[in-house]
């Protein structure tokens, strides 16, 4: 698979400000590709960086093997679906889609038959001739993505394109999103602080940070194996316990817990002393075939799951997720239970 | 402009009568300082002028047939078009339309410019641009006679760059006036584009650049389309006090730079005034700023705001 975008030690101050710390990653063609990170992590000013919004202080941007670092944004063979849509309140929705082909010089009748047909892809043809603020959100939305579309772009940039949506449309338009990307075969580089749209829509993620990619992978490899502090806690629920490692050898380590007890797990550090230790709540259970032992302080019920809150015996919080089955018998507070902890359901991190 | 009340429709008897004592005031701003004013103008430029100034109460068609037509030195010969107030016109038109032109050209950088200022400064900016308005239009006007006169300080520095060798003569001619005229206006250019501006999304001229549009398409495309409005505001709010001026034209410029304005003015004055055709020299003006604005309303499918 050839690759469509090639970062290579991307930084961005502003001022005293370094909003990028030299980030380095590779998009393969036909990607569906994600920068997920708090806000302020600098997965936007990436963003804008590969748009030509923003000028790169140093580090090269390759899109298709040409250097577009420092070319201007009308220059560059992408197209932006914003955040806001920031679509031409003074033109018609199809006028609007055409716009990109009519800066391209396409001719009237051609754009405007290209134009229709993304109208009809994103099923707004109906809706040609009225001004974007007679529509809904939803709509605009699909109106930014019609005419980020209709020049036919190498690669679509969308930033954070779902956020002013309700829940339900933001759900309804991950699915189309995805399918779009799966027809049209653009590389899609997509912005987001959710996790969830991250987790469902994405081939491939960068875990963004202070300026940094802390890790890429897909979904299961950073849910499952997170390499750090940040990806664990950042990507879904986790218990994040103090631990001593005692042994590593290759990528497992051996690890007691303040309380005594001592867990194997693969491991993502290479080095001995004091760590930090992730498991996942959902890969715990109530067993006799004990790794751990607690105490129940708490059962949260939530439907589809139980919340199990206990602490261990060294003291240290730790939480744990049933699902709601009828053969779950539920804990007492106060009870002292036993917890299996599967394989895999523990990772010791870098730091 | 406004649609209907948020809890009762229009056509609900109640409504009506609750509704129309509240406008009263309104009504009463309009009738007693618009309709009383316009009618009573209309009524005198229909009437006959008294010699002294004021007016005799005969009804004739006499300020509109002297505006118009020709009819020879002692009111006999067959009519012909009269061109000296056409003329005087025409030469409004033209100074107001390039007055409005030259605003444009900087005032809409200079409203760019400070609308594109961090949000502590530009009020900075705002102040800076509307302190000489604080002193009476009159007076910047004979200041900017003596700027501009052959002895002045702007002729004194040109020759002293070495740019001329003998002064330039600017005060009693038109390039006077229109200097006059670009400088009392030009902040009624500059405020509602600048409004205009402050309100533009600016995330639209990076839509248009991504979308392919280089510095001059996205400027024609996308910024002038949306700030369209403040433009427009800006233009009718010069080109109007500048079709109808007269200090400018009465001291920076001289017989040859004659305006409606000050046609106007003269009738008024004195005993050499003629009130009827004065009157009728307003309404004419009157009606040619409306038939612009008409056109422009047409043009748009809406009514101008």
């Amino acid at each position: 698979m050839s690759t469509a975008v090639d970062i290579r030690d991307a930084v961005k101050r502003y001022g005293p400000v370094t909003a990028l710390h030299g980030v380095s990653l590779t998009i393969a063609d036909n990607e569906f590709f994600t920068l997920l990170g708090p806000s302020g992590c600098g997965k936007t000013t990436l963003l804008r960086l590969i748009a030509g919004f923003e000028e790169i202080t140093s580090g090269e941007i390759r899109l298709f093997g040409q250097d577009i670092a420092r070319l201007e944004p009308h220059q560059r063979p992408v197209n932006t679906v914003f955040q806001q849509y920031a679509l031409f309140p003074h033109m018609s929705v199809i006028d609007n889609v055409a716009f990109g082909l009519k800066m391209k010089g396409v001719d009237p009748a051609t754009r405007r038959a290209r134009a229709g047909r993304m109208l009809e892809m994103v099923h707004l043809s109906q809706f040609a001739d009225r001004l974007p603020a007679q529509l809904s959100g939803g709509q605009q939305q699909r109106v930014a993505l019609a005419r980020a579309l209709a020049p036919q772009p190498r690669v679509l940039l969308l930033d954070e394109p779902l956020s002013a949506l309700d829940l339900k449309l933001r759900q309804a338009m991950r699915v189309e999103l995805k399918q779009l990307q799966e027809e049209t075969g653009i590389t899609f580089i997509f912005v987001t602080h959710d996790q969830e749209e991250a987790l469902t829509m994405s081939d491939r993620i960068a875990v963004m940070s202070a300026g940094r990619v802390q890790q890429i992978g897909t979904a299961r490899e950073i849910y499952e194996a997170p390499v750090n502090r940040f990806v664990a806690d950042f990507i879904g629920e986790t218990n994040l316990l103090q631990v001593t490692v005692e042994e590593v050898s290759e990528d497992r380590a051996t690890v007691v817990l303040p309380g005594g007890h001592r867990i194997t797990c693969p491991s993502a550090s290479s080095s001995t002393g004091l760590h930090h230790l992730s498991i996942r709540p959902e890969r715990l259970m109530i067993s006799d075939d004990a790794d751990l032992t607690a105490t129940v302080e708490r059962v949260v019920y939530l439907g589809t799951d139980l919340q199990v809150i206990a602490h261990l015996d060294g003291g240290q919080p730790i939480t744990l997720r049933l699902q709601n089955a009828a053969r779950v018998a539920l804990p007492e507070p106060g009870q002292r239970i036993g917890l299996h902890l599967e394989e895999g359901g523990a990772r010791l991190l870098a730091d | 402009m406004a649609g209907p009340g948020p809890d009762r429709p229009p056509g609900d008897a109640t409504y009506r009568d609750l509704v129309r004592p509240l406008l009263l005031p309104s009504w009463l701003v309009i009738g007693i300082l618009m309709v009383l004013p316009v009618a009573l103008m209309a009524v005198y430029s229909f009437l006959t002028k008294e010699f002294r100034g004021g007016v005799i109460w005969d009804f004739t068609l006499a300020a509109y047939d002297q505006f118009f037509l020709d009819r020879g030195l002692f009111g006999d010969d067959p009519p012909r078009i009269e061109w000296t107030y056409i003329s005087i016109f025409w030469r409004s038109i033209w100074q107001a339309g390039l007055a409005t032109l030259l605003c444009l050209l900087i005032g809409f950088p200079t409203a760019w410019f400070i609308a594109t200022r961090p949000a502590r400064t530009r009020g900075l900016w705002l102040f800076l641009i509307t302190i000489p308005y604080w002193v009476n239009l009159l007076i910047r006007t004979v200041s900017l006679r003596f700027l501009l006169r052959d002895q002045g300080p702007l002729n004194g520095a040109l020759q002293w760059l070495g740019l001329l060798d003998s002064p330039l003569s600017i005060i009693n001619t038109n390039l006077a006036v229109q200097i006059g005229l670009f400088y009392s206006y030009l902040p009624f250019m500059v405020l509602p584009i600048y409004a205009a501006v402050e309100r533009y999304n600016f995330a639209l001229s990076e839509a248009a650049a991504d979308l392919y549009a280089n510095r001059w398409a996205t400027l024609r495309e996308v910024v002038l389309p949306v700030v369209k409005p403040g433009i427009v505001a800006g233009c009718i709010l010069v080109f109007i006090p500048s079709l109808g001026a007269f200090l400018a034209p009465d001291l920076l410029g001289g017989a040859k730079t004659f305006m409606i304005g000050s046609l106007i003015d003269e009738q008024f004055r004195g005993s050499q005034g003629n009130w009827p055709f004065g009157a009728a020299a307003a309404m004419i003006l009157m009606s040619l700023v409306l038939i612009v604005l008409l056109i422009y309303a047409r043009s748009q499918g809406r009514a101008p705001r």
